[in-house]
């Protein structure tokens, strides 16, 4: 019988490397898989290259990722924050990198890797300095920009409800970067807020199919949704 | 001369955008747009994180944490909304199918060039979010912002001096003093919005040529 359904979080990320490329979900607070950082950050891995929309907020999550040192580089779109204070000290002080691409193409280069797409080109940033260095291509009278994959070793994310097939439905914009980087990492956990039966989650309503889901953790919301 | 407020240029902009239309609002004045629509006229703002049809802010107590906006403040939906990933959602900007962007600038250059991501100083943080990708894949460009820096220079140049945000964009600029229109062959003036302000003194803040239809 498959069951991708682990009992905690600390189960599910025993066995993540020092070194790894971890995608993570969320778009500032709303789809962060914070159980699941909290893990992460208690089981030590090290020198982790972080791929995440933002570069944490406040004293939580990603944020308390970043203070606790384990984080060598961050691909995000946007680090500045009024609550980034982790991330700006340890950018300003040299101690991590920084790898800045607009919101569109890291979504894309995350979508790339996990259909098997090895490149492309995007008339995103062509002119621009987020674009020096870059293969360029006129295509149509149009310029564009060669943008690579983005592949994860883990993608952690969050999800509403998730069976032991792990397919996932999602709650409103909670659902941003986790269909994306589900499919582009190769073992992929979401922290659910509900297991449910298979055939719970109508077939029509599966947002993110099993195949791209290797791990389901439940863990109880804390706060309150309107 | 009397200049538009904040809200006065979103109403002018409101004013501009038709039935129907996609709209994504960036952070800041262009969020106040939205407030400016008139109530009889249906468009679809799109968050970049994931919503097509937008809704005002929630009343106090009816906020939702998964529902949020691109500026992560509380957001609603409306009937008929709908969510999705952010792939999908870049992909409507990148792919051309958002009809109009309304987003703010350091500066915006004769030839449509925008810079708003970065004032270039090596120890500020560079963030870009999604201003790239609207820069590049909407089908208009509007930017609202101030004419004048607080030292009265024009923040419509002949070449942006901050790095750019997209080449050859923008498709027309509100700012508190007037409306001008990017076209190939530069700046053409829509209308003065500051009351008492003529076309020759807008001329001599603004530095860059602009057409007139009253002066050719």
């Amino acid at each position: 019988m498959i069951d991708k359904i682990l009992q905690s979080p600390a189960a599910a990320l025993a066995d993540v490397p020092d070194g790894a490329t971890i995608l993570i979900g969320g778009f500032g607070n709303a789809g962060m898989p914070s159980a699941l950082i909290d893990a992460l950050i208690a089981q030590g891995a090290r020198n982790l290259t972080v791929v995440n929309n933002n570069a944490g907020n406040a004293d939580a999550g990603l944020a308390a990722l970043i203070a606790a040192r384990r984080v060598k580089k961050v691909i995000c779109s946007f680090p500045r924050q009024t609550d980034s204070w982790h991330f700006d000290k340890a950018w300003r002080a040299g101690e991590l990198e920084l790898e800045l691409v607009p919101q569109g193409t890291l979504a894309e280069r995350i979508r790339a890797a996990g259909a098997g797409v090895g490149g492309f080109y995007t008339p995103t940033a062509f002119g621009t300095k987020l674009a020096e260095g870059k293969e360029t291509r006129r295509i149509n009278g149009r310029d564009y920009v060669l943008e690579m994959p983005i592949h994860g070793d883990y993608a952690l994310i969050k999800a509403d409800r998730g069976d032991r097939w792990g397919n996932l439905a999602y709650r409103k914009t909670a659902r941003n970067f986790g269909p994306i980087m589900a499919a582009a990492a190769r073992c992929t956990v979401a922290q659910v807020r509900e297991t449910v039966a298979l055939g719970a989650i109508d077939p029509e309503h599966v947002v993110t199919p099993g195949i791209f889901v290797q791990r389901v953790v439940k863990v109880a919301a804390l706060r309150k949704a309107a | 001369m009397k200049k538009l407020d904040r809200n006065q240029i979103a109403a002018r902009v409101a004013r501009d955008i038709p039935e129907g239309a996609y709209v994504n609002l960036g952070i800041g004045l262009p969020t106040l747009v939205a407030n400016h629509i008139p109530k009889d006229r249906e468009i679809i703002l799109h968050s970049e994180n994931g919503i097509l049809g937008l809704g005002p802010r929630p009343a106090p107590g009816q906020e939702d944490e998964d529902l949020i906006d691109a500026g992560k403040a509380p957001a609603t939906i409306l009937q008929g909304g709908s969510y999705f990933h952010h792939a999908d959602s870049f992909g409507m900007i990148r792919g051309g199918h958002i009809d109009i962007c309304v987003l703010g600038a350091f500066q915006v250059a004769a030839n449509g060039d925008i810079a708003n991501w970065h004032t270039g100083e090596a120890d500020a943080i560079p963030a870009v979010g999604g201003a790239m990708d609207l820069a590049a894949g909407a089908k208009q460009v509007f930017v609202t912002m101030e004419h004048l820096t607080k030292q009265g220079e024009s923040k419509i140049v002949e070449r942006c001096s901050y790095p750019l945000t997209g080449v050859r964009c923008v498709t027309r600029v509100y700012t508190d003093l007037a409306v001008i229109d990017i076209k190939a062959d530069g700046l053409h003036l829509v209308e003065i919005c500051a009351e008492g302000l003529s076309f020759e003194a807008l001329q001599k803040l603004n530095g860059v040529p602009l057409k007139h239809k009253a002066a050719a």
